[in-house]
């Protein structure tokens, strides 16, 4: 809502300056979105009327003007289409300064002496551009200063409301805001009723009372409807932001600026027979006064007379029976409209109009006859007429009442922490217009008509806050007692998750959770993917189903960026379609790395190497690690399409699988134009959040053996399997175990390879004899042979 | 006794002149190995007259000690000057860089993200998480927003063909827990939240964090102070407030805050909108079978990105989400 600082002023009186006052209504939540000028900086531009045009001797689009500055003749050489004779516009005559600091100067134009300049709205910075001259009144005093005709030394405030203040959407709303928030006067306008001339009436028949209660109307006869607006109205429109086209719909919108009311003129020679309020009928269609055909539907409210749609009831007027030129005869409507049946509708037809903007919000539901009383007023003032008698259609029942409302002073000091008294509070709902009855504990409060906002004691507790100023109300800082938290230790944060990974060297992502569905297939992940109504665009319309896509993008980006070694994690929610109709879609906390090039940047100090899987898989186990417990299983596998065949597992812990890692498929790093190695992994962050408290057991003080094993098996046997055989037959003894060789080649058969392990075994309660040791060892060996087909090194 | 002197000066001279620890060594076994000449010396104590052993023998036991004495000095010496070298020798340009990978970095967001939210904890807030598809219910109605009110087009809305929607708020968690639990409540929650909306200010996704707090006695006061506590502890300096009124649908009374921003371009700090906040509607509470006359509450919601922006000088918004190793490198 854009309005006229001066308008304003019309309303309620104030002497504050726009900065004031535009700081004032910010912090009484209308905010100032944006100050203007009212005009641009011009001087010495006067009013001139043209008293001859002719055709210029040497150039076809000039004419050469005689001007009348009031004061007089100057010989001004003009090109605009509408420079005509008996035309009166702004004159700048020679020294006068045009916006930009453009001084008139006396000139020649093709040879013809040309002394000042005829000025259009656009040059004059009161449009945003202009046809032609500017064209004031035929009466316009002749020499007055343009500024000081038009009044031009306005401010204009663009108020960003939010959707609960419509009652702001008005000259005289804002005014009662202003009128509390500013302790100042409100200047009640008052609303003469304008008697019938002609008893001319419509038959108005509320079909749906509920949605349409209240329907006033009127006709009025013999319009001169090219009679022109009066320029303070043309003035007060376009400081809304509103152009003037012709004085019906001039004087439409100047009352809805005005008093906030919509209203609607019909051409009376259109409209067939009586008015009737009622719901669309499937099917039904509407050319709408912008030219688009409406296909209507039941929940739709229409105006319609006895051959169908006239127009959409709050919304938008149609192009049959609308007014031009030649209308003479008019019937108005000011109608009020239940907000819920107008809601949500302009949309479906792609339409916002200041009738629908207002309606939807919701309008004050007794200001239909003071409207329309006040457009025929208007209308007859300018354009003559006869007007009927005011036509009311309503249902008394169906129109909304405002209520009285509780407001205990206590209430206000409990939910605002103040001391307020009563006499900090009754002057504000005062100047608010409410009416207001005292009881023994506060007040019953009506709210004004347009009030709709105000239901309950709450929404009077923030209008007695706010106005009083949010910041002059008192403020405690947290004190007292705060509950210890608690601080599961059985479940590692996602923050250690996180750090742990940045230690490894890896930089965290964050992606948009949605992703194109293209993209998921990629990877072979697209299945459940839960597809967006309204994706935002076509490579955004899937929700993601994993993180790995995302990150591939992103590791693809980066070496587009010249990076030849890149880590990236990200640790986030990821979705799937339910397999259950109609359940929720199922979302999963997943933690995902990707990682190429070499496995440590270039330096002086040690050979890099490309990196393999053993290298991501060292980093995700020093993740894993945070667990305390080593039961994070990695099963080799084939199943993911994603992932190299020979160097993919599933993370498996107990028997649930909670992720996997492994090299990512060369014809899959190919989609995504990725030209290296790519090793990744991707595993439920929850699963593997889980862990136990630490158990402490007692410590040998004994001291340990190490035996070493070199053994051949077959390149299938795992050294899981390994490891399993030989915890198995060793026992409790068993302190350690790793393997430090693996070899293939020379030496070893070749479909086998060789292993060095080492076998770390200790004693609680003795020191080992080496014949335990040796038997343990003899076991194990003998176990290798016969479970998995190994034989020691040499033998 | 002559000779006695004779040989100490001798073995001292070669001591001295001992060019390495073996030539020092050859010396120490030339004068008192089992068969040097010191050595020699005592054996031959036995075949004195009694009278003259006592003092030849410690006349003989000084020379001894003197030697040992100067081969431990010379020794010493030398062990030193070899140290020394050796030293000298493995000496190394410290300036060269340590060995090993580089470090990698949280997402500036998360750190945001996590500084809020142990701000918070501090203050008591324990964190609640809830699902970011959400339904209507949720996202909407619970919160007071009548169906097609125009405060839903405030809310540029995913939705799903079943009619579920991507939560443009974190506020559906303010309900889950509320239907959880009862007062006293003191949660945050930290998450993502989605609108359909892009351009510079605008991604269609970005990071809330999202605080309640319901408990008897709780005022307007108490949310202005937990607020400025808030904002003086995340940007370690008093900053200035301010609260307009605004209109969230869940909260009454509701307002905007500002903080006082110096761009630290020489101009004059200007008011900069950080956060939304409110004072529980008691339609929210009473919908969730809490007593609005018992308990009152406030919550507030902050956008993550505008704090991380602020604090880090980060100029688009956009920049968050686009992954570059560049910009994320920065934030380490």
């Amino acid at each position: 809502m854009q309005f006229s600082v001066n308008w304003l002023k019309q309303w309620v009186n104030i002497s504050d300056t726009p900065e004031q006052l535009s700081e004032q209504l910010t912090m009484a939540g209308l905010e100032v979105d944006a100050t203007a000028a009212a005009a641009a900086e011009f001087s010495g531009i006067i009013v001139g009327k043209i008293l001859s045009a002719e055709p210029h001797p040497d150039a076809d689009k000039l004419q050469v003007c005689e001007v009348d500055s009031g004061n007089g003749l100057f010989q001004i050489v003009c090109g605009a289409p509408n420079a005509r004779a008996g035309l009166v516009a702004p004159l700048a005559v020679v020294g006068a300064v045009l916006p930009g600091d453009f001084v008139i100067k006396k000139a020649a134009l093709r040879g013809v002496e040309s002394n000042g300049m005829l000025c259009s709205s656009k040059e004059l910075g009161l449009a945003e551009d202009a046809g032609g001259l500017m064209e004031l009144p035929h009466n316009a005093p002749l020499g007055t200063d343009l500024r000081e005709y038009l009044q031009l030394e306005d401010t204009l405030l663009e108020l960003d409301l939010t959707p609960n203040r419509a009652d702001c959407l008005s000259i005289r709303g804002i005014a009662r805001d202003v009128s509390a928030v500013c302790g100042a006067d409100f200047i009640p306008h008052e609303i003469s009723a304008v008697a019938a001339t002609t008893e001319r009436l419509i038959d108005v028949e509320l079909e749906d009372p509920a949605a349409c209660p209240r329907y006033i109307g009127r006709v009025i006869e013999g319009l001169d409807a090219s009679a022109e607006t009066p320029i303070w109205m043309i003035e007060k429109l376009r400081r809304s932001g509103v152009r003037s086209l012709g004085p019906l719909v001039d004087v439409t919108n100047f009352v809805l600026l005005e008093l906030g009311q919509p209203m609607h003129a019909f051409d009376l020679d259109k409209i067939t027979g009586g008015i009737v309020v009622r719901r669309a009928a499937v099917g039904e269609k509407l050319v709408l006064l912008d030219g688009s055909e409406a296909e209507l539907d039941s929940d739709l409210l229409l105006i319609a007379d006895d051959n169908g749609p006239l127009a959409l009831a709050g919304i938008m007027g149609g192009e049959a029976s609308a007014c031009d030129d030649d209308t003479s005869n008019i019937f108005l409507e000011s109608a009020f409209f239940d907000p819920a049946v107008i809601m949500g509708k302009s949309r479906r037809f792609g339409l916002h109009t200041d009738s629908s903007h207002r309606f939807e919000r919701g309008v004050d539901p007794e200001a239909q006859v003071e409207a329309i009383e006040r457009a025929t007023g208007l209308l007859l003032e300018i354009c003559g007429g006869k007007p009927g008698p005011v036509i009311v259609a309503e249902s008394p029942v169906n129109i909304p009442q405002r209520h009285p409302v509780t407001l205990r002073l206590a209430r206000i000091n409990k939910v605002l922490g103040s001391s307020l008294q009563a006499d900090d509070v009754e002057p504000i709902l005062q100047r608010l217009g409410f009416t207001i009855e005292t009881t023994a504990e506060g007040w019953n409060i009506t709210p004004a008509g347009a009030r709709f906002d105000i239901e309950i004691e709450e929404d009077l507790i923030e209008e007695v806050a706010r106005v009083y100023g949010y910041n002059n109300l008192p403020t405690r800082m947290p004190a007292g007692s705060i509950p210890a938290p608690i601080l599961p230790e059985r479940e590692i944060s996602l923050r250690r998750m996180r750090q742990a990974m940045v230690a490894n060297g890896y930089s965290e992502a964050i992606n948009y959770s949605f992703i194109e569905h293209k993209v998921l297939n990629a990877v072979g992940q697209g299945d459940r993917a839960y597809a967006l109504v309204n994706p935002l665009s076509a490579d955004m319309d899937v929700m993601r189903t994993n993180l790995l896509a995302g990150l591939l993008m992103n590791l693809d980006s980066n070496q587009r960026r010249q990076r030849e070694r890149i880590h990236m994690f990200e640790l986030g929610n990821v979705f799937a379609a339910s397999t259950r109709k109609g359940a929720a879609p199922e979302q999963t906390l997943r933690l995902a790395a990707v990682a190429s090039g070499s496995v440590v940047p270039e330096q002086w100090a040690e050979k890099s190497r490309p990196m393999d899987f053993f290298d991501i898989k060292g980093d995700l186990q020093r993740v894993l690690a945070l667990r305390g417990q080593d039961d994070v299983e990695f099963v080799s596998t084939n199943e993911y399409a994603w992932l190299h065949p020979g160097q993919a597992a599933k993370l498996v812990i107990n028997t649930e699988t909670i992720g996997w890692i492994g090299a990512v498929h060369p014809q899959v790093l190919k989609q995504f134009k990725i030209n290296s190695d790519v090793f990744a992994f991707e595993l439920n962050a929850q699963n593997a959040q889980k862990r136990e408290l630490p158990l402490a057991k007692n410590i040998s003080r004994y001291p340990a053996i190490r035996r070493d094993l070199a053994i051949v098996v077959s390149e299938t046997v795992s050294y899981a399997e390994i490891m399993r055989v030989i915890r198995n037959t060793a026992g409790d003894l068993l302190a350690d175990l790793g393997v430090f060789d693996v070899y293939q080649g020379e030496g070893v058969e070749k479909t086998c390879k060789s292993l060095a392990i080492s076998l770390i075994l200790q004693d609680v309660s003795s020191t080992l004899k080496d014949e335990i040791v040796d038997s343990i060892i003899i076991d194990v060996i003998s176990a290798l042979e016969a479970q998995l087909g190994a034989r020691l090194r040499g033998k | 006794m002559d000779s006695l002197n004779k040989i100490l000066d001798a073995a001292l001279a070669g001591i001295d002149a001992a060019a390495d620890l073996k030539a020092l060594d050859d010396i120490r076994v030339e004068y008192m190995g089992k068969k040097g000449q010191i050595t020699a010396l005592l054996k031959s104590l036995g075949g004195m007259p009694p009278e003259q052993r006592k003092t030849a023998g410690q006349a003989i036991n000084q020379a001894k000690q003197a030697v040992q004495t100067a081969i431990n000095t010379r020794r010493a010496g030398m062990e030193k000057a070899a140290l020394d070298t050796r030293l000298a020798d493995e000496s190394i340009d410290v300036s060269l860089p340590g060995r090993g990978v580089e470090r990698g970095g949280l997402h500036p967001v998360t750190h945001t993200m996590e500084r809020i939210t142990e701000i918070f904890s501090r203050l008591g807030f324990s964190v609640a998480t809830g699902p970011e598809i959400e339904d209507d219910e949720h996202n909407f109605e619970a919160l007071n927003f009548p169906a097609h009110h125009p405060a839903r087009a405030m809310h540029d809305t995913f939705y799903f063909p079943d009619g579920r929607l991507l939560r443009t708020h974190t506020s559906p968690v303010q309900v889950r827990v509320m239907k959880q639990q009862q007062p006293p409540l003191r949660i945050i929650a930290p998450g993502k939240v989605y609108r359909s909306d892009s351009d510079m200010t605008h991604t269609p996704m970005f990071h809330q964090v999202e605080g309640l707090l319901v408990d008897k006695d709780v005022t307007f006061a108490d949310l202005k102070g937990v607020l400025q506590e808030f904002v003086n502890a995340f940007f370690e300096e008093e900053l200035a407030i301010r609260l307009r009124p605004s209109y969230f649908p869940f909260t009454e009374p509701s307002a905007e805050v500002d903080v006082a921003w110096d761009k630290g371009d020489g101009s004059e700090p200007g008011w900069l909108e950080v956060l939304g906040c409110g004072m529980v509607h008691p339609n929210v509470l009473k919908g969730l079978g809490i007593d609005p006359e018992v308990y009152t509450g406030y919550a507030f919601g902050l956008g993550v990105e505008r704090f991380a922006m602020l604090r880090y000088g980060v100029k688009d918004l956009r920049q968050f989400f686009e992954n570059d190793l560049q910009f994320l490198g920065q934030f380490r």
